[in-house]
């Protein structure tokens, strides 16, 4: 595949896992936090760790849509769907995400609602204008790289005058979590998480540019490299976080030049800001309630927003108690420290919401990382 | 005074299955006689019986059911039909056996056009004769609109496997090499190209086939060799050589850059975020081999049409944890798991 296969090289990962390995300083030890899921994915799927040298530590982020999503909004999306006159669109990704009581959209479309899965907004809008009898709810989820799309099926739905037609907007800022870990107790007091450098996101980039990220450089004294989502990418990223580190330099560099500009896509950012605002709080799984963190839909298109429409409820929940997936999303624990990793808690069960999408720390590590792991698992 | 019956012969081009082609009366028989008939035609369905007789030889006799619930009915590369008979055939085949019968039992949805039902068991009497494995008893049921889907069909397969010969899933040991037919997941994203919500262009067509003539091939040539074959439908490659571990007690250690994957299966998979080794195939055969027959297997299958591009990708190694490791084109390990809920329902 033409600009796929270039940074899959074999050849070239070598060279680069040289350089890496010539760069660091045997002495020194180097942890760094990929945000993004898709990095976390791309980290386990071609076994990157098996090309770092001992001393280089990858850290998982927060950065899997799917995975910090708190349970009371799992629910509240339960509870829309069963009512008789409403169809939930949501992406594939959600639908095993477990929310209280052993609940998921799966066992609750099982149970008779209708829940369906859709790969864009644009189906769901197709959904509401070829079924106007139905109240069409797309469940819409993700940071600032999904944002644009859902607020493209607004003005789409707009448009074309659909009056059923909602959102369910659960759409979350980078910028904000990634102040959130920063100023947590676990990295600035506690010592638990140790972070020299951020691997920046890479499509999320694409959308809001490199420039959001100056200020965790300078504020926090952290270099942040904006990497892609290919293997080479990673590699190259940690390679120039390194030399940062060995250097002293706490910047912002663009690893991900192909595609990401230092201020980002104007046009989609454009879009986003006609449709939506900041919301003065909202809930992670992992890292609780942070301020100025989730997007809502302004009030002039509060038509389209399915809280105000069906008077959706704030739903308070709390994960099961064995969970570790709010310590893994802050980097404080790894998934093998979870006890229900790899017992009870699968990708075929899911417990908690890390478990679920492939883009999640403990999926990706149960389905391709966990051969690396002590002995513990019963087969 | 005698009457001639007027029978009003079937509206193939704008007519559709209704409730009294399957009632037991005149209308089903005119469908069986008509359509059925026609399309499977041979000896057996001729003497319109209810049941097939034939004799038996000695030997161990494979026997094999299968249900086909396939969504879209036609895709690029085949149907639901030639998919039956591919997909029975293989089963049988799988076993070491040479397949020798098939049933078809049909359950359509009232309001099916005529025109589909026999554009379908037109492409599965041809799949039949092709193969040399006559569809020689059957059965129709209609059941009510909106209680099916179109068409279901569920077969039946009877083979004579060799005396002796014992494949099983228990058999692969340490030192054995894994050997595919060819090029993995086409029959998957074919057939998902052609997914309403998610249609895309693609110049794969699924690789549907009968597998029994590879077999026979690969048998002659390798013998006691051949541990355990198996074609990897629904779960790809992955869920086949999760199961053989699991069943062997062993483990797999793969070569990714080995593995053959079409550049338009591997395009696609990128797209939708799928991993080729869990895409189905319905024409492809993955085989456990002894070291020493291995070579001999390898030329065998690449001498036949259907194993052309048949490749060794790896090899059973003793490993208590049954995992399933590749080393990535990339360089790193991972595991090559089983897939995770319904990714894609429907493919077979």
């Amino acid at each position: 595949m033409k600009y796929i296969d270039e940074y899959r090289d074999a050849k070239l990962a070598r060279s680069m896992a040289a350089a890496i390995a010539r760069a660091v300083d045997p002495a020194a030890s180097y942890y760094f936090m990929e945000f993004c899921g898709g990095h976390t994915h791309a980290i386990s799927r071609y076994g990157i760790e098996d090309l770092l040298p001992g001393n280089v530590h990858l850290v998982h982020g927060p950065g899997c849509p799917v995975c910090v999503l708190p349970v009371g909004r799992i629910d509240a999306a339960i509870r829309l769907a069963a009512r008789p006159e409403v169809t939930l669109c949501t992406y594939g990704d959600l639908m095993r995400v477990p929310g209280s009581k052993g609940t998921s959209l799966v066992s609750a479309r099982a149970a008779g609602a209708d829940i369906r899965m859709v790969y864009s907004t644009h189906d769901a809008v197709r959904i509401a204008e070829a079924e106007p009898s139905r109240q069409v709810v797309f469940f819409a989820i993700g940071f600032e790289t999904t944002t644009p799309p859902t607020a493209l099926a607004i003005r789409l739905a707009a448009q074309k005058g659909l009056d059923n037609f909602t959102i369910f907007c659960n759409h979350v800022l980078t910028p904000a979590a990634i102040q959130n870990i920063l100023e947590s107790p676990d990295v600035r007091e506690l010592g638990r998480v140790r972070i020299d450098g951020f691997i920046g996101p890479a499509h999320v980039s694409t959308v809001i540019g490199t420039d959001p990220y100056a200020f965790f450089a300078e504020e926090f004294a952290k270099p942040v490299v904006v990497a892609g989502f290919e293997p080479l990418d990673v590699l190259l990223g940690v390679l120039m976080l390194i030399r940062q580190v060995n250097d002293g330099r706490a910047e912002v560099e663009n690893e991900y030049g192909r595609a990401v500009r230092p201020d980002g896509n104007e046009r989609a950012k454009a879009e986003v800001a006609e449709f939506f605002e900041l919301r003065k709080s909202f809930e992670w799984r992992g890292l609780g309630f942070v301020p100025y963190s989730g997007l809502r839909l302004k009030e002039k298109y509060a038509a389209f927003d399915a809280e105000r429409r069906f008077g959706m409820e704030e739903i308070s929940a709390s994960d099961n108690p064995a969970c570790e997936c709010g310590a893994i999303l802050r980097g404080v624990k790894k998934p093998a420290d979870c006890k229900l990793f790899g017992t009870v808690c699968t990708p075929d069960t899911p417990m908690g919401s890390c478990m679920v999408s492939a883009e999640g720390a403990c999926a990706a590590h149960w389905t391709y990382g966990r051969f690396r792991d002590e002995v513990r698992e019963a087969s | 005074m005698s009457v001639k019956t007027y029978r009003r012969k079937l509206d193939i081009a704008n007519g559709h299955i209704d409730l009294s082609h399957g009632a037991g009366g005149r209308a089903m028989a005119q469908l069986i006689a008509d359509l059925f008939h026609t399309a499977l035609d041979n000896a057996w369905l001729r003497q319109g019986n209810d049941q097939a007789a034939f004799d038996v030889a000695g030997g161990r006799m494979v026997m094999t059911t299968d249900g086909y619930v396939i969504s879209p009915l036609f895709f690029p590369g085949g149907d639901i039909g030639s998919l039956a008979v591919h997909g029975t055939i293989n089963d049988v085949a799988m076993g070491g056996a040479k397949p020798l019968y098939l049933s078809a039992s049909f359950i359509i949805e009232e309001g099916f056009p005529l025109a589909d039902l026999k554009r379908i068991a037109e492409s599965m009497g041809a799949a039949s004769r092709a193969a040399g494995v006559p569809v020689i008893t059957g059965d129709t049921k209609v059941v009510e609109r909106g209680k099916g889907d179109g068409v279901f069909i569920s077969t039946t397969g009877i083979g004579v496997a060799p005396g002796g010969l014992d494949l099983s899933a228990e058999k692969a040991r340490p030192g054995d090499r894994v050997i595919v037919s060819g090029s993995i997941g086409d029959h998957g994203v074919a057939v998902m190209s052609r997914r309403q919500n998610l249609s895309f262009d693609t110049e794969i067509v699924s690789d549907s086939a009968p597998l029994h003539e590879l077999v026979a091939a690969m048998l002659e040539a390798g013998g006691a060799g051949l541990r355990v074959m198996r074609d990897p439908t629904r779960g790809g490659l992955a869920a086949t050589l999760n199961e053989l571990a699991q069943r062997s007690g062993v483990g797999f250690r793969l070569e990714e850059a080995m593995v053959p994957v079409k550049p338009g299966v591997a395009a696609a998979c990128e797209l939708l975020g799928l991993d080729p080794l869990n895409v189905a195939n319905e024409g492809k055969l993955v085989a456990v081999v002894a070291p020493d027959a291995a070579d001999t297997v390898l030329a065998a299958m690449r001498a036949h049409p259907l194993g052309r591009a048949a490749a060794i990708i790896g090899e059973v190694v003793a490993d208590a944890r049954r995992f399933v490791l590749m080393r990535t084109e990339f360089g790193g390990g991972r595991i090559v798991d089983w897939l995770s809920g319904e990714q894609l329902p429907r493919i077979c």
